[in-house]
């Protein structure tokens, strides 16, 4: 049978491999906020005739109008995206008339988003209230569910640290897609979090009732077998459910759903496939460790390794 | 035999009234004293338009009273009802922000002032025509010798009534107090008084036209016109008619919040063009498409004959919560098409992880009875606790969404909740019943062969 468990080290060693890179560069850059959550205007549209000036010529258009904040780009559309401090409708038909005049060509609005900013902070304290508060729900909800068996309130907790896993390597992904493809955190990245929270727990659970019921079974099994031993069992639909099902739909929308819907289905699939990563190579290894108490073995073998 | 007749009955029921509501310009439920029809909503994503939100301008910490915020709402929705969109939405969302959604907008600017205009409330002479033609008037916008705004009624004249401009006795500023009251045989009554400059006009207007129409109009729409029975010299007055508590007390705000009672004002802006949304949709409908058929043919292949019946329940259960989307009905945007090839997944997870269990069972030598029974038995557990963990983590995100007027996400939670609920029946009901009468007919010796063993 193979042997999961006993690699554990290995796997967290990974999982912090992705995770460490993405944090640091996260707390020297930073990630950009979109304007749902900074407050601002994000105007996108297209000239008539097909013009694409270059962004430069936008941006000193918009500074022209003294309008700040601003960053122009364009996309692989044909249309052009400008975001800048906060529009309001007035300002807007402002930018529409001075784009006109400039480049000889009627403006087509394609997308007007203008949000206020103290609209935007809020936005973005109560969503991380509301991941808190979905973690510790969930936490109650675990324990609750596997009362019968002893430390239920262990897979609550490792649930969770596993589904944090799966965010801090959802947040390096954004951090990697910003500096590569200049993605932001806007409101749709805050559904697809959200969304990963939701789908790692379930997967979680699955692996979790495994061991809830093996436990009752195999008495006299030793946790780490037992644990291990359940893993196997469950990884078959762990696979098929995930990469079969799950990953084959979110892939399709990246591929074909698109630009709207890319950024989204990309975190998605990789949140998703974390999700079902931490179940089988996080969450329940953190379960094996937490029962042999192995933190103080951690300090012993450096002890035995400084006498040797 | 006879275990499966009933939820084999069942289940053809409701496939049945699915594909009712499904068909396209369905003719609708019309028996039971249901009486509605169906259509598919598309969210602004989908087909442009313009959603503002509106907070109430106020500091932080000042109370709003949940009433002043509905009354907010109602008049808010009366502009918007006049800009003639349709299936515009006007939903409060949290104590103090109201959303407006108007699909097929595309000029902000116009619609914004519409919203932030402030409501003129008139009292109108209609001395010049008969207490029939002013009822007829009853909700039809009039003109008045004082303009409103910038706006022109003269567009929508189509008869020499609303063409005629009527003279404006007094407007709302005149309004001291306005409360719903009873009279002494328990008729409600709407009782106002005036402050004591109007007092004077109203005296000597109502002592020459006792008898005639004093029509209320707000925003040049004529909602009430009662006739004037005696002079009312005093400043004090009351409407009577056949009121009800209801309609004493809607005309009872009218009087008192010809304006808004709390300033809004415009925290968000989003316009989506229409081509934008249009584009979107076939993108995002061609995608889910391929994802299905990927999906269904893995399915298939890997699971052989119970594979082939999880397509099946999964195809009864797009047509369920397709149903369902257009009963309640859910206005579907792109995160909430999202969200739904998603649930697909949970769908194909509780038949997955089913499947894995007969498997087990099977392999441990149980006939092919005792080991579909087994499967369904020990699958359940994890597949209830987990979809109850997802269905937590859709109520907090639908909370979130509703109190920041963040459609997407609402949209997003909603369809991912109804999936989730919809997927627990198709795989414990449908392909259940599914598999075992084709079990009853057929007796598979090659489990390798159709169970893909």
């Amino acid at each position: 049978m193979i042997n999961i468990i006993g690699k554990r080290y290995i796997f967290f060693a990974l999982s912090l491999l992705i995770i460490i890179p993405g944090l640091i560069i996260l707390a020297i850059r930073g990630v950009p906020m979109a304007i749902d959550f900074t407050g601002g205007s994000l105007l996108e549209f297209k000239f008539e005739n097909g013009a694409l000036p270059p962004p430069a010529e936008i941006v000193s258009l918009y500074k022209e109008l003294g309008i700040e904040d601003i960053q122009a780009q364009t996309t692989g559309e044909g249309t052009i995206i400008a975001r800048s401090s906060f529009l309001d409708e007035q300002g807007r038909t402002r930018v529409i008339n001075a784009l006109e005049n400039k480049f000889g060509s009627t403006a087509t609005v394609l997308r007007f988003d203008s949000v206020g900013p103290t609209i935007g902070q809020e936005v973005a304290s109560r969503a991380a209230l509301a991941v808190l508060v979905a973690a510790l729900v969930v936490i109650g909800f675990i324990t609750f569910a596997f009362r019968g068996i002893q430390n239920a309130f262990r897979y609550g907790i490792c649930a969770i640290i596993a589904m944090f896993h799966d965010v801090l390597i959802v947040i390096s992904l954004t951090v990697f897609g910003a500096i590569l493809a200049g993605w932001q955190v806007d409101a749709l990245f805050l559904t697809a979090l959200l969304t990963v929270i939701g789908f790692s727990v379930q997967d979680k659970i699955v692996v979790f009732d495994r061991i809830r019921e093996n436990s009752n079974v195999y008495r006299r099994l030793d946790f780490e077998t037992l644990v291990n031993h359940s893993i196997i069992q469950t990884l078959q639909r762990s696979i098929n459910t995930q990469l079969m099902t799950v990953e084959f739909m979110l892939l399709a929308l990246a591929l074909f759903g698109g630009v709207t819907l890319r950024e989204f289905a990309l975190i998605l699939l990789v949140g998703l496939l974390s999700g079902t990563y931490s179940s089988i190579f996080i969450a329940a290894p953190i379960l094996v460790v937490w029962q042999k108490r192995e933190w103080r073995k951690w300090f012993r073998r450096s002890e035995a390794g400084a006498s040797a | 035999m006879s275990r499966l007749t009933r939820p084999l009955i069942f289940i053809l029921l409701i496939i049945i009234i699915s594909i009712w509501i499904n068909i396209p310009n369905s003719p609708g439920i019309n028996f039971l004293g249901i009486n509605r029809t169906f259509e598919t909503r598309l969210g602004l994503d989908l087909v442009g338009g313009v959603q503002a939100l509106l907070e109430a301008d106020l500091p932080a910490d000042t109370p709003i009273s949940a009433e002043a915020m509905s009354t907010a709402r109602r008049i808010v929705e009366n502009r918007v009802n006049g800009l003639g969109v349709t299936e515009a939405v006007v939903q409060q969302a949290g104590d103090r922000r109201i959303v407006v959604e108007l699909p097929g907008e595309t000029d902000p600017e116009k619609a914004l002032s519409t919203l932030r205009q402030t409501g003129l409330l008139e009292f109108v002479d209609m001395s010049s025509i008969s207490a029939e033609e002013a009822l007829a008037l009853v909700g039809t916008k009039i003109r008045t010798d004082i303009p409103l705004g910038t706006e022109t009624v003269t567009e929508s004249v189509t008869s020499t009534l609303t063409s005629q401009v009527f003279p404006t006795v007094m407007t709302g500023s005149a309004l001291k107090t306005v409360q719903v009251t009873r009279s002494q045989i328990g008729e409600y009554e709407v009782a106002f008084e005036l402050n004591s400059d109007a007092a004077k006009t109203f005296a000597d207007f109502t002592s020459r036209n006792i008898g005639n129409i004093l029509a209320i109009v707000l925003d040049k729409e004529v909602i009430s016109v009662p006739r004037i029975n005696s002079a009312i010299t005093d400043g004090q007055g009351v409407i009577t008619g056949n009121f009800t508590q209801e309609s004493a007390n809607s005309l009872a705000i009218q009087l008192r919040y010809g304006s808004l009672p709390i300033p809004l004002k415009v925290v968000e802006v989003r316009t989506i063009g229409p081509s934008l949304g249009q584009d979107s949709l076939q993108k995002s409908l061609e995608a889910g498409l391929i994802g299905f058929a990927i999906v269904i043919l893995f399915m298939a292949i890997y699971y052989r004959l119970p594979g082939v019946l999880a397509d099946v329940s999964i195809l009864i259960y797009a047509l369920i919560a397709f149903a369902v989307f257009r009963f309640i009905p859910v206005t579907l945007t792109l995160p909430g098409i999202a969200g739904f090839l998603l649930s697909t997944g949970s769908a194909l997870d509780a038949n997955i992880l089913i499947f894995e269990r007969m498997k087990e069972e099977l392999r441990s030598g149980r006939t092919l009875n005792q080991a579909m029974d087994l499967g369904w038995q020990r699958a359940w557990s994890s597949i209830r606790d987990s979809n109850i963990a997802t269905l937590i983590t859709c109520g907090i995100l639908f909370w979130f969404g509703s109190t920041y007027g963040a459609t997407l996400v609402k949209g997003f939670s909603l369809t991912l909740a109804i999936g989730v609920v919809i997927s627990l029946f198709t795989a414990i009901v449908v392909t259940r019943t599914s598999l075992g009468l084709v079990l009853g007919y057929f007796k598979p010796t090659n489990l390798a062969r159709w169970f893909g063993l």
